[in-house]
């Protein structure tokens, strides 16, 4: 897992419309990068139901929130779709799981991402990262915006 | 901006619903009338001589008429109901459009035209908000989550769950029943007065 206060590591993924999405250009911006094992898997469901709640507060917080998962950018438009959710998802398809790996997240026996949050801020310095314990557990929202305050006084 | 940072669920205040024995094992739930989870759970519940809090957690993302409906189940709080519409909304979870709403008010016999403007106004909106958020801050992510002794179980409570819970009502449910009598027994002798 990639500890606060290191460098994050650049990356350009396709979003679920395929566009590409790259680090450097959310330079200037405090980014949540919500790793998550798959599309369609009943737990995240409810992980990303629950933070498209809080997305008027993330944006007053200039927070720029991003799903991340092994899926391909048409998966992603599809579960997006189906969640009825606006947080944009990014497709770590190929070579698959390497963002993922790059922020040592990526569980190499099961080819899929562990459960994980990482806050990155304006300067691309991560400031803040929590892994599940289990896929099963779902970071509460609570401990981005607990991140969040703590990067501010930091 | 509103204030989400970690907190525990907050302890029962004014504004709460709680019916069950009061000295029955407390149990905080964060739930959602269009979560059949939560129905079940509603039902589960109910078996036991637990204290219950209910509080909102509606996502609508997922359950298009979750607001809508804490929105009614609060309108009908307003009008002393709230326990009678809870009942009605987990009874049918099929039937919760408007009309089917209107059609509870009735029944509840509630007064319609204030029922329609209660659960559309701020103020209800922003009971449910407050509940939705003491439920964020607590680390609520799924419906339903009950808090018990201030740990956190997400989900349908399991038979481990639910056995304690038992175990710790033994005795509340006497104290209940009892309660119950009495009140029957003063609610005759007040007829025959």
């Amino acid at each position: 897992m990639i500890e606060p206060g290191t460098r994050a590591p650049g990356f350009a993924l396709a979003d679920q419309e395929g566009n590409e999405v790259t680090l450097a250009s959310l330079r200037g911006e405090t980014v949540v990068l919500v790793f998550y094992p798959l599309d369609f898997s009943p737990v995240c469901t409810d992980q990303f139901n629950v933070y498209q709640e809080i997305l008027p507060e993330l944006e007053r917080a200039g927070v720029r929130m991003y799903g991340v998962s092994v899926d391909s950018a048409f998966a992603h438009k599809a579960f997006q779709r189906e969640l009825g959710i606006s947080i944009p998802l990014l497709a770590d398809f190929h070579p698959k799981g390497e963002v993922a790996r790059l922020f040592g997240v990526f569980n190499e026996e099961r080819g899929i991402s562990q459960r994980a949050l990482v806050m990155i801020d304006p300067d691309g310095i991560v400031r803040w990262s929590h892994v599940s314990p289990s896929p099963l557990e779902i970071p509460g929202a609570n401990l981005i915006f607990d991140a969040l305050e703590q990067a501010a006084a930091a | 901006m509103a204030d989400l940072r970690s907190a525990a669920p907050p302890a029962i205040g004014e504004v709460d619903h709680v019916r069950g024995p009061a000295r029955g094992p407390l149990v905080i739930e964060y739930a959602d009338y269009e979560c059949p989870y939560c129905a079940r759970t509603d039902l589960l519940l109910s078996e036991l001589a637990v204290r219950r809090v209910f509080r909102h957690f509606p996502v609508p993302s997922k359950h298009p008429r979750a607001r809508v409906l804490a929105g009614a189940a609060e309108a009908a709080a307003l009008q002393g109901r709230f326990w009678e519409m809870h009942d009605a909304l987990f009874a049918d979870q099929g039937r919760i459009d408007d009309p089917h709403l209107w059609e509870r008010a009735r029944r509840l016999t509630l007064d319609l035209d204030r029922f329609e403007r209660d659960r559309r106004s701020e103020a209800v909106a922003e009971r449910v908000a407050g509940d939705f958020r003491s439920g964020l801050r607590a680390g609520v992510v799924t419906t339903p989550t009950l808090f018990v002794d201030g740990t956190l179980h997400p989900g349908v409570p399991g038979p481990e769950l639910l056995e304690r819970l038992t175990v710790a009502s033994i005795g509340a449910d006497f104290i209940s029943k009892n309660q119950h009598r009495k009140a029957a027994n003063r609610r005759r002798r007040e007829r025959n007065a």
